[in-house]
């Protein structure tokens, strides 16, 4: 039984289903990332874990506890953390705040929490006074993630953290997701750069048409030549 | 009760009302509600064209009433004679060189690059203008007001019959809706809300001070009519004989008469204004307007021009709203224009279009036949209602003359929670919109 | 020398003084209409009527003051009564969130739909004002009526031209000032105005990182009826209480929020200014002000006035049509709450 899992998930957002018997997994420490073509329901399948759609079919579990019935923010209660694809960012609040209003739950200091923010990223340390709206896409995608990150969450979900930033600038976020799941945390994310994501994946989930159609470590489908061939480019 | 005897049924009961008005109180007063309802189920009908057919909210409803009633004095009323040689030439004038500065503003916008260089030259434009509008206009507005001030002291109107303003009523409140639509639409919906109500406002404050135009607060009376005098009739033997072979006194009949006439007018304006509403909103124009009305996103992805039409329906309406104002000081015989109230004018009409179902023209007009007939009944009932109330009081009780005293207010009191009411409870109205998604 | 200093002590007295307490009164109107939008995200049109009420309530308050005998000496009774009327018209304006918006917001209504709906509360608040204290023009400022008068000034100055500063002026100036700073302070500084601005800001982030939406509602609703009070009893100080001005009040109170950029705090503030100034500067005679200045053979005959004073609120429309002509997002558009 992984640390947190969506089991055999059907649903959609009341129309047609999306998600047919999809099932998606993540242990502590470990980086799982959803691939696969557009349209496959890799977003969905993630907004199902963190209870933005109704489920007709399956659970979601949390250290063996049936979350499903949870609202998203009842979620965040339970130490999940969410980065939306877009609009993850306060734009007219300083950075600190930002930081700050990502703690909101928090009634505990949270200046230690807000430093390991700093030293994860230390780009926002400089930047702390100036609004979010103002920085480049890269550093706020890093004031997405440091906003999850306030509220020390044991699960950390990032919807495409790097669409839309430069190859350089996803390196260097990957490196630090990477630095993150380091201290404990399980991170799932829906990639688009397939590739590059799954070379920092411990496991991946390969997704069409809202069904698992591969599943294995990062490294194996990396090595698979059918999932090469059909979803890495060759 | 099914879905299409509903209609029929409640206009019936509609019509219940006034029988059993005019067999308790007389057919005079049934009369002089019909009169009003009907002019209201009218302006009912405009706004259903703004709000029902595009979701346009219109809060200057007053403002192109007005504009509407103005027209009437402008056509109907005998020119001043005296007025004009004191001081025609000079608003005439003022007027021309209006025209220009404002000609002048929007060649200096086109023509000069932008910069502040640009709008100093517009300021020094609008002010040199204003300087020299004012010295043709003061002086005029002066020896205008001068002429007879007791009994006119303003220009006059054309001396023409009084049916040609409600259709000049409608273009004029139609011009004035393109310019606040060209300013307003397009950008968020709440600002054609303010322009509308910023507009309507400073008609009213115009109509109060121009006396020149329309001898301000000072009211012009003795409009000519479009139908016959009751002085008239009582003289004239086919009507004596009429009344005598009715067996009604000729004094009443011919009052009765008189509104009568004037029924029919109105009742012929409303069918033609009902019978192009509904061809309209049925026809492909009406179906792409709703569509419009529904989904602003998609139908501007399909590339329609939602501005343009939004400005064509706004502009429709607001002639519609102006026909009813001319015809309703055509009816009082009247212009005063600090009878114009916001809560008279603008929100009693949205009333009736909430209460009588918004996107249906029957429904709007059933809401204008009802909601009038209750607003001309709700004073009497509301002091019948407070001296109910107080029934067990001293007669000198400071509370029971209070709440007597105040029962006037409860108008707007009884306005605004119907209104909220309605809005929750029962939003689509007595006849909702027939809508395709349903069936 | 003394002509030039004539002249602008006589712009001094008739046109800066009151214009600086006339705008600081529409930027406090504004200020509400703005974080209503900025929370709730529609033009509340009650806005005008919540003032009215705030107003109606401090000027019972005060009366029940007086007839104990309470007064604050120079000042006046009212600033005594204003927070029992801050609390009375933040319990209504709740129960109007309660009663009203609560279900829209739920559902999801468009703005419209609530716009529609703030036009019923305002005719039922409007309703009620004249049916608790009546059409009546009521003149609820005692204490002293000056700071210092036009001849005190003379004196001094021996001028020929007075200046005059009336207490209620000085007060709406300094009550503004605090007033502002204080929602600045709570907006930036505190945890509470933090969230407030999130939500204003990305309401689903907002919920994402565990703001109520509720509790930051009713805040704003409490900070709406508080400033739209203040707003209401200064200008009921400063000029008189008379419950139909403030339909009229609306227009320059929204053109104000408009002018500055809707949802924008500074915004609001600086539009208030801008509407003040400009309905003062253009229906003010200029004519005895040139005679300063000019030499006698120059000074025009006739009064000098822009625009005469029925038109006043004519101006706020021209500016808002200015305003959304150039620049529809106004002036400090970008910056939220």
């Amino acid at each position: 039984m992984s640390f947190l899992i969506g089991e055999n998930m059907t649903g959609g957002y009341g129309g047609a289903d999306i998600l047919n018997d999809c099932t998606i997994g993540v242990e502590q420490g470990e980086i799982a990332v959803i691939v696969g073509p557009n349209g496959a329901g890799k977003s969905t399948a993630m907004k199902a874990i963190f209870g933005m759609l109704n489920l007709r079919q399956g659970k979601v579990t949390m250290e063996g506890e049936d979350i499903t019935a949870l609202t998203p923010q009842a979620r965040v209660h339970k130490g999940m953390g969410f980065v939306p694809q877009t609009n993850n960012v306060f734009t007219s609040m300083s950075v600190e705040e930002n930081l700050e209003m990502g703690a909101f739950i928090r009634d505990d200091d949270i200046t230690a929490t807000m430093a390991q923010v700093y030293d994860l990223f230390p780009i926002l340390k400089e930047k702390r006074h100036q609004p979010a709206g103002e920085l480049s896409g890269g550093q706020r995608q890093q004031v997405a993630v440091g906003r999850a990150l306030m509220t020390r969450p044991k699960v950390l979900m990032l919807d495409e953290p790097t669409a839309g930033v430069s190859p350089i600038v996803m390196d260097e976020l990957f490196d630090r997701i990477i630095e993150v799941a380091r201290t404990g945390i399980a991170i799932l994310m829906v990639e688009q750069n397939a590739k590059q994501a799954l070379n920092i994946a411990d496991k991946g989930y390969v997704l069409v048409q809202g069904a698992n159609r591969f599943t294995d470590t990062g490294e194996a489908l990396m090595a698979n030549p059918e999932v090469r061939k059909s979803f890495l480019g060759g | 009760m099914t879905e299409t005897n509903r209609p029929v049924l409640l206009f019936a009961a509609m019509a219940l009302l006034f029988v059993a008005t005019a067999a308790i109180i007389g057919l005079n007063s049934a009369l002089f509600a019909l009169n009003f309802c009907l002019i209201s189920a009218i302006m009912a009908l405009g706004v259903n064209i703004q709000w029902g057919y595009a979701g346009l909210f219109n809060v200057g409803v007053m403002g192109f009433a007005a504009t509407g009633g103005l027209t009437a004095v402008l056509v109907s009323y005998p020119p001043v004679a005296e007025a004009w040689a004191a001081g025609g030439g000079g608003i005439l004038i003022s007027g021309l060189l209006t025209l220009v500065t404002i000609a002048a503003c929007i060649l200096a916008y086109r023509r000069m690059p932008r910069g502040l260089v640009r709008n100093w030259a517009l300021a020094a434009i609008i002010l040199v203008g204003l300087f020299v509008i004012r010295y043709f206009y003061d002086p005029a507005v002066e020896a205008i007001e001068a002429v007879n001030p007791a009994t006119s002291g303003f220009l006059g109107g054309l001396g023409m019959p009084i049916l040609f303003s409600w259709a000049l009523g409608g273009v004029v409140a139609a011009g004035i809706a393109w310019v606040i639509g060209k300013i307003s639409l397009g950008l968020r919906s709440d600002y054609l809300a303010i322009a509308t109500l910023g507009i309507s406002e400073i008609i009213i404050a115009m109509l109060k001070n121009e006396d020149w135009l329309n001898r301000g607060v000072k009211n012009v009376i003795g409009l000519p009519r479009p139908v016959p005098y009751e002085i008239d009739l009582q003289q004239t033997e086919w009507f004596i004989n009429l009344a005598n072979s009715l067996g009604i006194n000729p004094v009443d009949f011919s009052s009765i008469y008189v509104k009568l006439c004037y029924a029919l007018l109105f009742a012929a304006v409303l069918l033609i204004v009902l019978y192009l509403s509904e061809k309209a909103i049925h026809s492909p124009w009406g179906r792409m307007m709703r569509a419009i009305r529904d989904n602003e996103v998609s139908a501007n992805a399909m590339g329609k021009d939602v501005t343009r039409r939004h400005l064509q329906v706004f502009v429709l309406g607001s002639a519609v709203i102006g026909i009813a104002g001319a015809m309703l000081t055509t009816l009082d015989g009247q212009f005063t224009p600090t009878a114009y109230q916001p809560l008279r004018y603008t929100f009693l009409i949205w009333v009736m279009v909430i209460v009588g179902g918004s996107g249906n023209n029957w429904g709007s007009v059933l809401g204008g036949f009802l909601v009038g007939f209750f607003w001309l009944q709700a004073e009497p009932l509301g002091i019948w209602l407070m001296q109910v109330i107080t029934a067990g009081m001293a007669p000198d009780n400071p509370l029971r003359v209070h709440l007597i005293d105040s029962g006037a207010h409860m108008r707007l009191i009884v306005m605004g929670l119907i209104l909220l009411l309605v809005l929750r409870f029962s939003p689509r109205g007595l006849i909702p919109e027939r809508t395709s998604r349903a069936h | 020398m003394d002509n030039l200093l004539n002249a602008v002590v006589l712009l001094l007295n008739f046109l800066v003084v009151p214009a600086l307490a006339y705008g600081s009164q529409l930027a406090l109107g504004a200020l509400g209409v703005t974080l209503i939008y900025g929370v709730l995200r529609f033009s509340n049109f009650a806005h005008g009527e919540t003032m009215s009420f705030g107003a109606m309530f401090c000027i019972l308050f005060t009366w029940l003051l007086q007839s104990w005998g309470v007064t604050l000496g120079p000042l006046p009774t009212a600033l005594l009564a204003l927070p029992f009327a801050i609390i009375a018209t933040a319990l209504f304006v709740l129960a109007t969130d309660w009663l009203v918006y609560d279900y829209y917001r739920v559902k999801k209504a468009s703005s419209l739909i609530f716009l529609i709906a703030s036009v019923g509360v305002m005719f039922i608040m409007n309703g009620l004002v004249r049916f608790i204290i009546g059409p009546e023009d009521r003149n609820f400022a005692d204490g002293a009526r000056f700071v210092f008068t036009a001849r005190d000034f003379k004196e001094w100055s021996g001028l020929a031209e007075g200046l005059a500063l009336r207490s209620t002026q000085l007060i709406t100036i300094v009550t503004a000032i605090v007033i502002v700073a204080a929602l600045f302070w709570f907006l930036n500084r505190t945890r509470t105005g933090k969230s407030m601005r999130a939500y204003s800001d990305n309401e689903d982030l907002a919920l994402l990182s565990g703001i109520d939406p509720g509790h930051v509602v009713r805040i704003a609703w409490i900070l709406a009826a508080a400033l739209a009070t203040i707003a209401g009893v200064l200008y009921g100080l400063d000029k008189s209480y008379k419950p139909f001005t403030f339909l009229q009040l609306l227009l320059p109170i929204f053109a104000a929020a408009i002018v500055g950029g809707v949802g924008s705090p500074v915004g609001a503030i600086a539009g208030g200014f801008v509407v003040a100034f400009s309905e003062i500067g253009l229906t003010f005679a200029y004519k005895k002000f040139l005679a300063y200045l000019l030499p006698a053979a120059l000074v025009p005959d006739g009064l000098v006035q822009l625009l005469s004073t029925e038109y006043k609120f004519a101006v706020s429309f021209v500016i808002l049509v200015v305003v959304l002509l150039i620049k529809p997002t106004g002036l400090f558009s970008g910056k939220t709450l």
